[in-house]
């Protein structure tokens, strides 16, 4: 079995929700798995939606840029849901109704989670996943970026 | 006072941290927004605030419109500066941004609209008195006798062209008057088919033309200046590679007349902002092809050569501000800029992945604008230009001089790069001699 058949191989299981794929041809055989997944758009390190001022250099010689990373807070373990869009967010449909979610709160596909306003357009934002709430990761009228974590759920 | 005080800067990479430098030094803070992708620009990084505004496709993220003022919103921003290529030259962008509340760092929407057409741009500058390619002036009517007339009017070689065409289809040259009749039936069968539109209009074909461009500057007080020429004639494709300014052999007079006409075009069309005048010249005549309604990739040269901020005077006149700068600039000493692209010198197949090794010239006269650093790995999903090396002189054999020893100093290791042709261009006899034309650079290359 050659490189470029494996390589393929490769990207078809990161680009669908197989786990782990084994294929036998012949005398040989080739079993790939995927590991825990990752978050789709953020990485574990979470950095707040608005960067603080970092450093500029003082010297800018070879490779060390010298720029110091804004403060990020330490990844939520267990799967986020992610921001689709940038946008203020808010936890209920108006000031006075009941926030959509709440920790404990068992969650199905396609229920509304927030509303993130953008353009003075409210989106409703609905699950993609199912299960408990473990955590919100964002304050009501916090503004949020592309990719951000919302929520943590198990 | 200055009006704005924090911009958001709609675009990535060299032009990007070109932006953020210019805001920086006018105390304007600074809102980065980017793809996933993006996360470790050099501008990013040294933004007062950064919005990650979409995925790495540039569909969702840079040319994404509601994210971008969406990003503007959450950061209240003041004015959105676009940069050039992605919305720059989007009319809707720019009309949605001022819809929204926020200053759109360039001209008014329906100026961007009416220069964006090739027929209207080109139907404003000769009411303006701007000298154009010659042409039928509209569509070509369906009467042989016509036809023939208009071609004898315009003198061959003619270039059929469709109006609805672009990026270099839908056009034909014709060369003999034997060719005519068959020519135009035939570009307009295609254009039928490619564009839906079989509208054709006839041009003087220039069969060895240079492209010589004209930088201005205009504020929302009636005031418009030139900044001199710019020769862009090294191309690859339609794709600049190298650009210089002044342009050579242009006379001050010549300078005088088309730099004037180009001014007077931006109070007749109500034109705010930077902007570039294009045209084409052969045997001594300039000839308006378009205009491009926001800064350009090479304006180094022409602020090398002038001493004038362009950026800087974009964030003023979107401000409010009245142009101090005086008329009828004259170039001072001769300035050279050469593209980097991360692409392999001779198949030109983009080059992305890991900088290992980063070293940029230096000295008297040297200017590298570029985002590239050490251990940054220039992304798959976005043009290859990773940055541009300008040198300025006191005339040009001292410039190409002063190029040719920047590029042999110029170090960038893990990806491939264009160094090696740019030194092969700056030790080429016809580039040496100055007043090679637009298709020399592919003739050189054996395309």
């Amino acid at each position: 079995m050659d490189v470029r058949k494996i390589k393929k191989l490769i990207e078809l299981i990161q680009a669908s929700d197989i786990a782990e794929l084994e294929i036998v041809e012949g005398e040989e055989s080739v079993r790939i798995s995927r590991n825990s997944p990752a978050p789709v758009a953020a990485t574990p390190v979470v950095a707040p939606p608005i960067q603080a001022a970092v450093a500029a250099p003082a010297t800018t010689a070879g490779n060390d840029l010298g720029l110091t990373s804004p403060p990020v807070a330490e990844g939520p373990a267990g799967e986020t849901i992610d921001s689709p869009m940038v946008g203020t967010f808010y936890e209920a449909a108006s000031p006075t109704s009941a926030p959509f979610v709440a920790v404990g709160q068992s969650v199905s596909v396609g229920d509304t989670l927030c509303i993130i306003e953008a353009m003075k357009m409210l989106n409703q934002i609905e699950s993609e996943k199912s299960g408990i709430i473990k955590e919100i990761l964002v304050e009501n009228e916090q503004p949020v970026e592309f990719g951000q974590p919302l929520f943590v759920i198990e | 006072m200055m009006k704005i005080k924090k911009v958001l800067i709609a675009n990535r990479g060299e032009i990007a941290l070109r932006i953020l430098r210019a805001c920086h030094e006018l105390d304007i803070k600074t809102v980065a927004v980017h793809s996933t992708a993006d996360r470790d620009l050099k501008h990013v990084r040294l933004a007062d605030e950064s919005v990650c505004i979409g995925p790495a496709s540039s569909l969702e993220s840079y040319l994404n419109i509601p994210a971008i003022i969406s990003a503007a919103e959450v950061t209240d921003a003041d004015a959105i500066h676009p940069g050039y290529g992605f919305l720059s030259e989007n009319a809707d962008f720019a009309e949605r941004v001022e819809s929204s509340g926020f200053i759109f760092i360039g001209p008014r929407a329906e100026t961007i609209r009416v220069m964006g057409d090739k027929i209207s741009a080109k139907a404003a500058m000769e009411k303006s008195g701007v000298p154009c390619v010659p042409g039928s002036g509209g569509a070509i009517p369906d009467d042989p006798k016509i036809q023939f007339q208009m071609a004898e009017d315009i003198g061959y070689p003619v270039m059929v062209k469709a109006t609805g065409g672009g990026g270099g289809r839908g056009m034909r040259v014709v060369h003999d008057k034997s060719d005519l009749l068959e020519s135009i039936v035939l570009t307009k069968t295609e254009a039928g088919q490619a564009f839906n539109n079989d509208v054709v209009f006839m041009e003087k074909f220039l069969e060895k033309p240079r492209h010589i461009e004209f930088q201005v500057l205009a504020d929302e007080h009636g005031n418009a200046i030139h900044l001199c020429e710019r020769d862009c004639s090294m191309q690859r494709r339609n794709q600049k590679v190298v650009e210089e300014a002044p342009a050579p052999g242009i006379t001050e007079e010549k300078r005088k007349e088309i730099g004037d006409s180009v001014a007077k075009a931006c109070v007749d069309i109500g034109y705010r902002g930077a902007g570039t005048f294009e045209f084409l010249y052969e045997n001594g005549e300039f000839y308006f092809i378009e205009m491009n309604t926001r800064l350009q990739v090479e304006h180094p040269v022409t602020e090398l050569i002038t001493g004038v901020d362009l950026v800087k005077q974009q964030l003023l006149i979107a401000s409010g501000e009245k142009l101090t700068l005086k008329s009828n600039m004259r170039p001072r000493g001769h300035a050279i800029e050469c593209r980097i692209n991360a692409e392999d010198s001779e198949t030109f197949i983009p080059s992305p992945g890991k900088v290992e090794r980063f070293h940029m010239p230096g000295g008297l006269g040297v200017r590298v604008d570029s985002h590239i650093y050490g251990g940054y790995t220039v992304p798959p999903h976005y043009d290859s230009m990773i940055g541009k090396l300008i040198v300025h002189a006191e005339d040009r054999d001292t410039a190409i001089k002063r190029m040719r020893v920047a590029l042999s100093e110029m170090v960038i290791e893990g990806i491939k790069t264009n160094i090696s042709l740019q030194r092969r261009i700056m030790d080429d006899t016809a580039f040496i001699a100055g007043g090679a034309g637009i298709d020399y650079l592919e003739k050189k290359l054996g395309l």
